[in-house]
Parts: structure tokens; sequence; C-alpha cells
């Protein structure tokens, strides 16, 4: 795929990075890295995603929280912000989502091209996994990235293919059933980025780096206050469930 | 000059292998510092001595493996509240993958409060101070500044000192009592008699990394060393406390809904 020649250049699938790649955008090498492709439309698109979606400096949100503790205890922001995409990879928010709802678009894409109708899919994707990836939230009902989302996409000339139709579609029916889940920010950017072509697994490595613009900070506001200051826990806020017998070891 | 036929190796004093019959890649026989690890060791050696024989390459003396086992059991579970498990709980109620957990565990309680680097900072001072209370009181009052910088930022309070505590606690107490009657040390026998007022030099409490670092240093292990051992022992509590939160899920932890007040952006204040 790439190597590096001292001295002399550094190849990255076939291009010379120092010559052919030197005027990319971040970004767009990013991208080229990943999947080949050469588009600054894509890079840009992608890129207002992930501003939009997933670099919020929220040190409560799980991920964040890594970086604000190690900086609380005086770790490295290396540290920090790498045990915070390490934990990105989560089942509530983060990748598993993110690349998850790519999958079932695409899955759910094949099966009503199948003749299978989208109720039926949905029907039975709920009942198979108990939700579906890219519908509802933790903490909160709505997502208030949905909006900025499409508008920022429809300014790209995006936002009206089958993929996002498609997530669109599959809100209207969760949304009016009893399981009341509404599509989340994860969900739009699957429906928009399948429908320039990219796949659950480009998604997921293109997102994996995401996060981080919202967890440097985090770090660097814990730093700026008295270590072990970062939501310091009492012993009354653990609340023990477990045998309330005093045992001895032996006996 | 590099031999460009020769195939480049890893070289160890650690380990050594022969390699199965009909497989190179495949080890027969794995050695240890000279032990057959599979063939010899497994079923003689309890798991302390063998990690001591990793980081020492020699078996432990008697009272060494129990300093060893005792700091193991001391240390395996930092306890619910501390900041290492915590991040490995923030890892398990989002459904985050296991080693994640671990991995932020690691992130978290590598750091100067509590952490690894504390450790490795205080084993510094023991180097330097030994069992001198005047060097001892200088460094802590007058600690060393690096003038270069670094990745790990100043320490903020005497290594293996707790700045929030009010007092020692009992735990960190009774771990320094059983370390003193099990190991026969001299460095040991001196943190118990000088704790007080060592606490009055760094105007805090000891806490359990400065035991665990004394412990680490009486089994004369390197600064290095001691950071990374201590980083491995604190791991099995960060595990269980995670899987448990896993099954709990995020609803039943502490997200501190109204725990975060957003102060007014000074841009100035903020620079640099």
């Amino acid at each position: 795929m790439g190597a590096i020649f001292p001295g002399e250049k550094v190849v990255l699938r076939g291009k010379d990075v120092l010559k052919e790649l030197k005027d990319y955008r971040w970004i767009e090498y990013l991208l080229f890295g990943i999947t080949g492709r050469d588009s600054p439309h894509l890079a840009r698109l992608i890129e207002g995603m992930w501003l939009i979606c997933t670099s919020f400096p929220d040190p409560r949100l799980w991920n964040n929280r890594i970086a604000a503790l190690s900086a609380t205890t005086r770790s490295t922001g290396v540290l920090g912000s790498a045990g915070a995409l390490a934990v990105s990879e989560a089942t509530i928010y983060g990748l598993k989502p993110i690349q998850g709802v790519s999958d079932f678009l695409y899955r759910t894409s094949e099966k009503i091209a199948g003749g299978q109708c989208l109720e039926d899919v949905v029907k039975s994707e709920v009942k198979k996994y108990r939700g579906i990836y890219g519908y509802g939230r933790p903490v909160a009902d709505k997502d208030e990235r949905v909006g900025p989302l499409m508008e920022f996409a429809q300014s790209m000339g995006a936002g009206e293919g089958p993929y996002t139709k498609l997530a669109f579609d599959v809100d209207n029916y969760l949304g009016s059933s009893r399981l009341k889940y509404r599509i989340n920010a994860s969900g739009v950017v699957a429906g928009l980025l399948a429908d320039e072509g990219v796949t659950p697994k480009e998604l997921y490595h293109i997102a994996t780096l995401t996060f981080t613009a919202g967890v440097i900070p985090c770090y660097i506001d814990a730093l700026e206050k008295p270590e072990g200051a970062f939501f310091p826990l009492r012993t009354s806020r653990v609340n023990y469930e477990g045998t309330t017998a005093f045992r001895v070891w032996g006996q | 000059m590099t031999n460009k036929n020769k195939q480049e190796t890893i070289t160890t004093k650690i380990w050594n292998e022969i390699p199965e019959d009909d497989n190179p890649f495949a080890a027969k026989v794995c050695y240890c510092s000279g032990f057959d690890v599979y063939g010899d060791l497994l079923g003689k050696a309890s798991y302390i001595e063998y990690l001591y024989l990793l980081f020492k390459l020699e078996p432990p003396s008697q009272n060494h493996a129990l300093l060893l086992e005792g700091l193991a059991i001391a240390l395996a579970n930092p306890g619910i509240r501390d900041h290492s498990v915590r991040g490995a709980m923030n890892a398990g109620v989002g459904g985050s993958t296991h080693a994640s957990a671990l991995m932020a565990a690691l992130a978290v309680g590598a750091g100067n409060l509590g952490g690894g680097r504390e450790v490795y900072n205080m084993v510094k001072y023991w180097e330097q101070c030994g069992t001198d209370i005047n060097t001892w009181e200088q460094m802590i009052k007058e600690p060393p500044v690096e003038e270069r910088a670094d990745v790990w930022q100043p320490m903020e309070h005497a290594p293996g000192f707790d700045p929030n505590g009010d007092s020692c606690t009992l735990p960190v107490r009774q771990v320094l009592e059983h370390m003193v009657k099990i190991g026969e040390s001299e460095n040991l026998k001196w943190l118990q008699a000088n704790r007080e007022r060592l606490e009055k030099f760094a105007e805090c409490p000891l806490a359990m990394s400065g035991v665990a670092a004394t412990v680490l240093y009486e089994l004369q292990l390197s600064s290095d060393q001691a950071e990374m051992l201590y980083l491995l022992l604190r791991l099995p509590g960060a595990a269980v406390h995670s899987l448990e939160q896993e099954k709990l899920g995020w609803r039943r932890y502490p997200f501190f809904g109204d725990g975060l007040k957003l102060q007014k952006y000074n841009p100035t204040e903020n620079m640099g």
C-alpha cells in the first residue's frame, strides 16, 4: 500500500506523496489512503460531517471522559486521547453504530430490491437485534445534529440519494412505531456517504479519528484544574448491592 | 555495516525458543532465563515467582516473593472510585471493546496522581535519597525541575503522597504494616518510622503509590521496571468493574448530567 524510502520519497497507493499528493488537504489524503479515491468534494463532505457530528468537547461523554480523567491524574495528552479513541469503538455511540447503520442501510436496500417491504425488514431487524444502529440516542431523545447535517449536505449538493431517502424512510416508520426511535446523526451520515459509494468498512476507517477534535479540549480543560478535581466521588457514591455478610478469609 | 543477507533478529536475555520439528514458526520449548517454562517451571513456580523471574531473570528470595505477592494483592483492585477504574467503567457502560477498557485504565492510571509515573518518580527519589531524611526533606521541598519540556507534566505534589488526602488512610497503613512485617526490609521499616515526618515535608499523607514504589524499590527494580509492573498489577480491578458496569449499562452509571458548569469563555485567559 505504501512505504517510505528514506531520503528519497514516500509512496501511497502508487502516488508519490511529496510530489503528486502534496497539495491535498489532510482529509483528502486520509480519504485517499482508505479508499484510493481522489475526491475533494467527498473529502469536504466528510470533513463538514465530522465537525457537526462527532467532535463535541463535553467531558461527560464517555470517550471524552477518558481524556478528562487522564488529565486530572496528570497522564499524558496522547495517552488520554488514545484511550478515548479506543473507547470510541462503543455500542451505544461511536464506531459500532457508525459502521452498523451503514451496514443496515446496504442490507435493507438489498432486501427491498429483492422484493421485501421496508416495514418487514425493519421489524425483523428490531426483533433480532432489539434495536437498529443509527436510530435512537442515549441521554437525549432528539438529535440536534440532524438538521444542521442535512443543511450542510444540501449545500454540498448531497442529500437527495436513495440511501439518504431510505435512512429517513426508516426514521418515519420507527418514529411512528411504538419504539419512537428517531434517526440520529450516524444514520444520516451513513445514508449520505452510502450515496457517495462509501462502504461500511470504509466509513469505519474514515470515522476512526473523528472524535479527537472534541477529546483534546476535554484533556486541556481538566489539566487547567487542580489534580484529582474532575468529578471527585465520595464513598457514598458507591451503591453496593453485593452480599451483606462480613466474611473472614479461610473460615 | 549491515549484512544484507543476514536476517534482522530480536535480541533478548529473557526468552529463548526451540522450534517445532515441523514448523519453524512454532516453538517447541520456551525458556525464560534458562528455565523451561512449559516443561519444568509450570507446576513448580507460583505466578508471583514467575512474574518476578520475568522482570529480574532470577527466582525471588522467599521474602521478595512475599513482598511481591502482598503488593499484587494490595494493587489488584485500586477500588471502584479510582480514576483508572473509572476509565475502564466508562468503556464498559458504553459497550466498548474489552481491550479498550484496559487501555483506558492504563491511560488514566499512568499519570502523576496515583499512577505509574508517580511510582517512577518516587523510585527515583528513593535512588537519590535512600534512608537519609535530610535528603528526602530537600527533595520534597525543593523538587528537581526539568528544564526541557516533556510529554509528562511536572509533578505538582511529592511523589508517593496524596495531595487531596487529609490523613494517611487505613488501607495504606495496613499495607505498609504488612510489608514491614513480611519483608525484612530496612527501607520499608524506615518509611514506616519516618512516615509522619515525610508527610509533614510533603504537606499531605502517604499514598498507596508511595508504599508500592517503596516495595518495588526494595525488590531492586529500576524506576522503569517499577512503573511498568505497577501499571500491570492494577489492571484486574479495572477489568472486573468494567465488566460489571457493562452488564448494568449506561443508565445506571453516573453521567453527571447537571455537574458541568460552562463558564464564560475568555479568549485571552485561555490562549496558549
